[in-house]
This record gives structure tokens, sequence and C-alpha cells, in this order.
């Protein structure tokens, strides 16, 4: 083994930890809103101090591989890639701040109505997120690529949330304050989208070398 | 890929030492006032390479050169073709400082001499060019007279690049220039290289990966003799298209 594979897999591990974080706080606060759990939602927010930490370490291990063990090629794409996720999942995580934040606002309230496309839109960034990972885990540009067709899905969930939303509000005022922390949650839900976009795209050249950012996506499969 | 007014154009090279065989058809252009830089691992035939670019590879018994090598659109292996002006118009530089025991002055006249140069005023004037060219001339302009070997290192071999730009060359080849250098001694030779290639076409042999990609325009890396991958530098530290280029950068052979 190079002594570049201790680090390499060092900053693999921590980024697929950071990934499970994620995933599962994104999980918990969905189920805070769903479930009523004040809790839950009060966890979401306490917990982002660990990512941020697990962002901190890969910022360090990765600074340091640059200077110390001087990567090139695929290394070089690896590490670059790895500074550039771990910014999107930071970002993911602090979205999941916000969302916690505005559960707690409606939380002791009954809710506008069943969520439906709230959890929809949620498992599916959830779902983007682990194929994004597992794709990073693999080196498989073609699931990264999906992740990236499959962002559409939730950009249109968040159109169809908030039309619905401003019914609500233009039925009634006294729903305003509710629906904008809705439309708000959805807004951060697609945002963890875009960020998972993000890292998809990353994935693509660390695999491949070719940068597809800012291009058209080629849509679909 | 790559553009750029071509230099030198090899096709189809093949390269024997005795019945051994160093270099199998390689072909490569390579580009006038850039730095092209070859890489790979020992006996690969890198060096084999550049020295065929000059012909100097004739001095060692047995070997032989096959293919077209074109220089500035001449072939050199025409017959014909004047060694001796051929190695005027591509100079060369090798791994060890080699100053000859003369002073700084001598060393820097030499060549021009050799081809003619009688004047004193013509000689001082070239000599005082080409130390400038070299980057040498504030350190030496005192003690001109005084013997080369009491420079240091670094300053011995840019005094062997001064001696090379001496003669007017359009081509220049390093092999391995910096490899006896302290990094400080190593830094100004690369700066020197990065002045000197608006004026020549320079070409590299180094075993460091990271001063070919620290220096370089384009690289082309050799492996068991043959040409396996040349492009833009960037294209090839990044994103090498071949494996075996992949493998070598990363430190994974051997």
């Amino acid at each position: 083994m190079r002594r570049i594979d201790e680090d390499i897999l060092e900053v693999r591990r921590l980024i697929l930890k950071m990934g499970a974080m994620i995933e599962e706080r994104l999980e918990m606060a969905l189920g805070a809103l769903v479930e009523k759990d004040e809790r839950k939602a009060q966890m979401v927010i306490e917990s982002d101090d660990k990512i941020d930490q697990l962002e901190l370490e890969i910022d360090r291990i990765s600074r340091n591989m640059i200077v110390l063990k001087q990567p090139a090629a695929k290394d070089l794409r690896f590490v670059f890639t790895a500074i550039k996720i771990t910014t999107d999942l930071e970002r993911i995580g602090d979205l999941l701040v916000n969302i916690g934040e505005r559960v707690l606002e409606i939380v002791n309230e009954p809710p506008l109505k069943p969520y439906v496309d709230l959890p929809r839109m949620a498992e599916q960034v959830r779902k983007m997120i682990r194929r994004s990972l597992d794709a990073f885990f693999e080196g498989d540009a073609v699931l990264a690529q999906s992740v990236i067709a499959d962002d559409q899905f939730v950009d249109d969930l968040n159109i169809q949330v908030f039309r619905e939303l401003l019914t609500y509000m233009m039925e009634d005022p006294k729903n305003i304050r509710k629906a904008l922390a809705l439309s708000s949650i959805a807004k951060s839900l697609e945002r963890v989208g875009d960020h998972t976009t993000n890292i998809a795209e990353m994935i693509v050249f660390m695999v491949q070398g070719k940068d597809i950012r800012h291009a058209p996506h080629e849509k679909g499969e | 890929m790559m553009n750029g007014r071509v230099s030198i154009r090899v096709e189809g090279l093949n390269f024997f030492y005795g019945k051994k065989q160093a270099l199998f058809g390689v072909s490569m252009e390579i580009y006038r006032n850039q730095i092209t830089a070859l890489i790979g691992p020992s006996g690969c035939g890198k060096s084999t390479f550049l020295k065929v670019l000059n012909r100097m590879h004739e001095l060692v018994p047995g070997a032989r050169a096959e293919g077209r090598v074109m220089i500035e659109g001449a072939d050199i292996y025409n017959n014909g073709v004047d060694v001796a002006q051929l190695r005027k118009n591509v100079g060369m530089v090798f791994q060890k400082a080699n100053p000859f025991p003369k002073s700084i002055y001598d060393n820097v006249a030499f060549g021009p001499k050799l081809h003619g140069v009688r004047g004193a005023r013509d000689l001082d004037a070239i000599v005082e060019d080409s130390l400038r060219r070299a980057g040498l001339f504030d350190e030496v302009k005192d003690r001109l007279r005084e013997p080369a070997l009491g420079l240091s290192g670094g300053q011995q071999q840019r005094l062997c690049i001064a001696r090379a730009l001496a003669v007017g060359p359009k081509i220049l080849l390093l092999d391995e220039p910096a490899s006896a250098l302290d990094p400080i001694a190593t830094a100004k030779l690369e700066e020197l290289i990065q002045d000197l290639k608006s004026s020549y076409t320079i070409v590299i042999v180094t075993h460091n990966m990271q001063q070919a990609a620290r220096c370089s325009d384009s690289t082309a890396f050799f492996y068991i003799g043959r040409l396996i991958e040349y492009d833009k530098t960037e294209a090839i530290f990044v994103t090498p298209a071949k494996k075996e280029t992949e493998d070598y950068i990363t430190g994974k052979f051997g």
C-alpha cells in the first residue's frame, strides 16, 4: 500500500460517516414534522456540531495530503472531490438545522393538512444522498449521473408544494405562518437536492476526469 | 489537443544499442517556445530520445537510430548534415554541471571561438549576453577571469546553460539539469527555463515529477522504450488517459 492510500481510506471513511449522519438526521427532521416530535427536531439541531467537526477533520487530512503526499491524477481528483463534496455535505447539515427550526415553530399546533409531498421529497433526496455516497464509494459515474437526473423530481415537488400552500394562504390568512414554515422546509429540501447534485457532479469528475458542472445535463438514461 | 509551431518532428523512431532496442516507433512533435518535459522510470528511453535530437548518441559505439528526426524542417540524419552545426543549433546541458577547467569567461567564449568569432569586443558582448540570459551575469561580472570550478553547483549549471546559449541555439536539451542542485538553486534554474522559453524550444528530461508539473507546458511519458502518452502537462497530471501514465505518476510503479 502506498502511504497516500492510508489518507485516502481515512477520508473516504469520514465522508461516508458524514453522509450516513446526514441521512439519519434528514429522516429525523421529517420524523419530527410528521410525528410532531419536538425532541427529534431538537436533536437534529444539536447534532449539527458533529457534522461540522467531520468537515474540519476531512479538510485537515486533505490539506496535509496535498502538501505531504503531492497527489496526482486519480489521487488528485479524489482529494479535490473530497474537499468539494465535504463542503456540500456540511451545507446540507446546515439546511437540516433550518428544517429543524421551522419544525419547532409549528410542532405544537395542529397541522395545516396531512403531509404527503414533503415526506416524499425528503425520501427522494435521502435516496439521492445515499446513491451519491454509493457512487463515491464504488467510483461509479453512471450511478452518480442518475442522481443528477433525479433532482428534477425534487424541483417539481417543491413547486407543487408551494402552489398548494399558496391556496391555503389565500383561503385564510391565519394559515400564512404555518404555510410559510412548510414552504421553507420544502425549499430547504430542494436545496439539499441541489447540493447532492453538486456532489454527484464531482463524483463524475473524480471517476472520469470530466467536468460536467455548468453544462447542460443529459437527462434520463 | 496541443498546438503551436512545430520545432522538432520525430517520426517512427527506433533506436538500438547494439542488438538491444531502446526506443520503439516513437513519433512526436515538439513545439517552439514551449517547455516539453520527458518523464518515465529509469531505462524508459527518455534520455536516449533526448540524445537522438542532436545525434549525441553517435559517441556511443554500436548505437544506431532509425526513423526521421526533423528539426526546423530539416532531417538531421540526412547525409551531409554537419554535426557541429547541428549541435550549435541544438544545445545540451547535462545532469552534472561540467564546466571546462578554465575561467568563467573562457567557458562561455569557447563555443563562439570554435565557430570562428575572433574579435575581443564581439566575444565580450556574446559572453555578457549569454551570462545575462542564463541569469548569472550579476553574480559573476567581477570575477569573469576566475576559474569556473570555483562557482557553486547551481552557478556552474547556469554557466553550462550560458555556454550552450553562446553559440546561438534554437533548441535547448536539458538532461536532468537540476538533479544535483539544492532547492534554491533548483528554483532559480526553473525560473531561468521559464524566462528562456520565449526565445527557445526547450526539452527537459526529469526524474522529478513535481518539477515536470511545475515547469513544463507539455509532458511526454515514456515507458520501456515507448511513448505512452503525450499531452498538455495539466492533462497528464490531472486526467491522464492511459493507465500506465496514471500508475507512474501516482507512484504505483516498481
